[in-house]
């Protein structure tokens, strides 16, 4: 309803005032081709499997598939893809601020490396990622005597898998807030030290007010991606069953075993997590664009 | 409070922002720093806030050394170009901040702080606005907000980086004149900075002029526009026609032209430049006269009381900067002279100052 009355609105910008001019408006065939394919292409690719995969966790019934949730090895790759969530967001809550503030309010030798650095998960295969730490921390490794001595387990155990899935979303929340921090400048945070505050209140009370959207954006993207990582913590995680498998491991090998009422009744837990994702992501986006609306009552 | 700058030096990599500045900041007055952009007048102002260090020098604020002191320590209002406004919180939160962050042993109490926002939101003439967020407000109110918060905390000097800067040619003139009244009313010491000439001679009590990261003047404007004590002061304020050319017996000699000098000290040969304001430059129609600088009227505007007449420079007087001189009649006078455009003429002045062509100062 209400995006009706904004897509309407005069206000709305570009789309609606290029439709209603005759001089810029596009054959009516053109239009039926782009939206056609477009959303031929959304169909086909994005709804359909999403919709495949709820039918197929109900395909052998209700109780099938809540049978499945609760079973204790699911409810373990649940707890550990939560528990893997809940240590990497705050890890990269405080990296990423660091870097972004680091990078945004100083100059530095180095800048620039760093800057390029924070893009390697991204820019490595999530494979890498995982040999990484085999490698460091395996029993051939570099620290593999020492850890095997002290008997500390970090390959193919729960610290292995909460450290590759840290690493593959250590980039969202400083992507997010080093433009953010750039376009502001220092301005602010000057008046507030000018003005007595500490850099302590500087910091919550003029600094993160100023991007705390961007941070909860980040936060959210972060999550998102520690839930559904799969490269990199399928090779540091050794399959344990009921011990070092991750939601999206479980699905696997439940598929591989032919239960694929099951992998589909998992798969759709996760789904459902990305949907809630979309929902806040698109909410935050929403409250990004329009900043003053809440704040103006 | 009184301020004083102790040569200070300030360089950002290559560039020489302040060389070597000193100066005395009289106490209870409003004072202009005036120069083109990247003078270092900004500079000079962030140093004294404390925003930025110097590389060397010493700051005396009330005649303490404060010059490894903390920005928050020298208790100085900051007024920033861009107002700097917290823009997540009111325009009462925003006054109210350097009140809330105080240590809680000297913080005052909630009713305290309603009574002094309310009362410097009257002083700003803006007490409807308390609610509102810095975005739903013009230019001109959020200045005026951005100075309420920085007099909240009682500074001991305010500081203006270019305040009206950002603002229309309009809000600005009546902003400056509000400043000026508000100036009179409390006497903190300020010290604002600005590139534009007028702003700096109509606003303030003292001048500080300042080019390359040095000191030209210190002045009233009075003395600033009146006696320009270098090239570069004549040059910056006001309209101006220049003459470069060697003196000889008296006078200033420009290619095969010659323009009197009066008296001055300059000896014979010597590489000069030669100023001339508009307004008192002459016209003398006949070309063959001894004395004057050839030039063509190029272009003759009437608009009120004052006829502005452009000329086109000839041969070796081109050399100043400025390709038209420029020449301000009383419009009765254009009358008597007769003239035209195209026509060639000489250009005179009673009142002429000159400058050593090396050192821009007046002495020899």
């Amino acid at each position: 309803m209400s995006a009706v009355a904004i897509a309407a609105s005069p206000q709305s910008g570009g789309a609606s005032r290029f439709e209603r001019n005759a001089a810029t408006r596009d054959a009516p065939w053109v239009k039926a081709l782009v939206i056609g394919v477009g959303l031929t292409f959304f169909l086909i690719f994005l709804l359909l499997p999403l919709i495949a995969v709820f039918l197929e966790a109900f395909r052998k019934g209700v109780d099938t598939y809540f049978a499945s949730l609760v079973e204790p090895d699911a409810l373990s790759a649940i707890r550990l893809t939560l528990l893997a969530a809940a240590i990497a967001v705050p890890l990269n809550l405080v990296f990423g601020i660091s870097a972004a503030w680091a990078i945004a309010k100083f100059n530095f030798p180095g800048k620039q490396f760093l800057i390029t650095l924070i893009d390697l998960p991204f820019s490595v295969s999530p494979v890498v990622a995982g040999l990484i730490y085999v490698l460091v921390f395996g029993l051939q490794g570099w620290f593999g005597e020492w850890l095997h001595v002290h008997d500390i387990k970090i390959v193919f155990a729960v610290p292995a898998i909460v450290l590759a899935t840290v690493f593959v979303t250590f980039p969202f929340i400083a992507r997010e807030l080093i433009p953010l921090m750039q376009a502001q400048g220092r301005d602010e945070e000057e008046a507030a030290i000018s003005l007595g505050a500490s850099g302590l209140q500087t910091f919550w009370r003029v600094t993160i007010p100023n991007v705390k959207w961007a941070l909860l954006y980040g936060v959210i993207l972060t999550n998102a991606r520690a839930m559904g990582e799969f490269g990199a913590v399928s090779v540091v995680s050794g399959h344990i069953r009921g011990e070092t498998n991750t939601m999206p491991l479980h699905v696997e090998i439940l598929y591989n075993e032919y239960q694929f009422a099951a992998a589909f009744a998992v798969a759709s837990l996760l789904a459902l997590l990305a949907l809630v994702t979309l929902a806040l992501k698109t909410y935050v986006e929403w409250r990004v664009a329009h900043p003053s609306t809440s704040e103006t009552v | 409070m009184s301020i004083e700058v102790r040569n200070i030096n300030k360089r950002f990599g290559n560039f020489t922002a302040l060389d070597d500045v000193s100066l005395t900041f009289p106490d209870g007055e409003l004072v202009a720093l005036l120069g083109p952009s990247g003078c270092g007048k900004t500079t000079l102002l962030r140093v004294i806030a404390g925003l930025e260090r110097a590389d060397s020098g010493q700051i005396l604020l009330d005649g303490e050394d404060s010059t490894d002191r903390d920005v928050r320590q020298r208790k100085v209002g900051f007024v920033f170009q861009h107002y700097a406004l917290f823009k997540h919180m009111t325009v009462y939160e925003n006054i109210a901040f350097g009140l809330r962050v105080r240590p809680r042993s000297t913080r005052p109490s909630e009713a305290e702080i309603r009574k002094k926002v309310a009362r410097l939101l009257e002083l700003i003439q803006l007490g409807w606005v308390a609610d509102r967020f810095p975005t739903q407000l013009s230019g001109g109110q959020r200045q005026r907000i951005a100075l309420a918060r920085a007099l909240a905390v009682e500074p001991r000097v305010l500081l203006l980086d270019e305040p009206f800067g950002a603002l229309d040619a309009k809000v600005r003139k009546e902003l400056r004149r509000w400043l000026r009244q508000l100036h009179d009313e409390l006497h903190v010491s300020s010290i604002f900075v600005t590139h534009d000439q007028e702003e700096a001679l109509e606003v303030s009590d003292k001048v500080i002029l300042i080019n390359k990261g040095r000191v030209e003047q210190l002045g009233t404007p009075w003395q600033i526009y009146n006696e320009p004590a270098t090239a570069f002061a004549y040059g910056f304020i006001g309209n101006v026609n220049e003459f470069r050319g060697r003196v000889d017996g008296g006078y200033v000699h420009v290619g095969d032209d010659r323009i009197s000098l009066g008296h001055s000290n300059f000896a014979n040969g010597q590489d000069v430049v030669a100023f001339v304001r508009p307004h008192e430059t002459e016209i003398n129609p006949d070309v063959h006269n001894g004395e004057g600088i050839t030039a063509k009227v190029h272009r003759i505007q009437g608009k009120g009381p004052v006829t502005r007449i452009e000329l086109v420079a000839n041969g070796e007087a081109r050399k100043g900067k400025n390709e038209f001189f420029e020449v301000e009649l009383p419009g009765s006078e254009l009358a008597t002279l007769g003239i035209t455009a195209g026509q060639h003429v000489k250009l005179t002045s009673k009142r002429i100052s000159v400058f050593d062509h090396q050192n821009g100062t007046g002495k020899p």
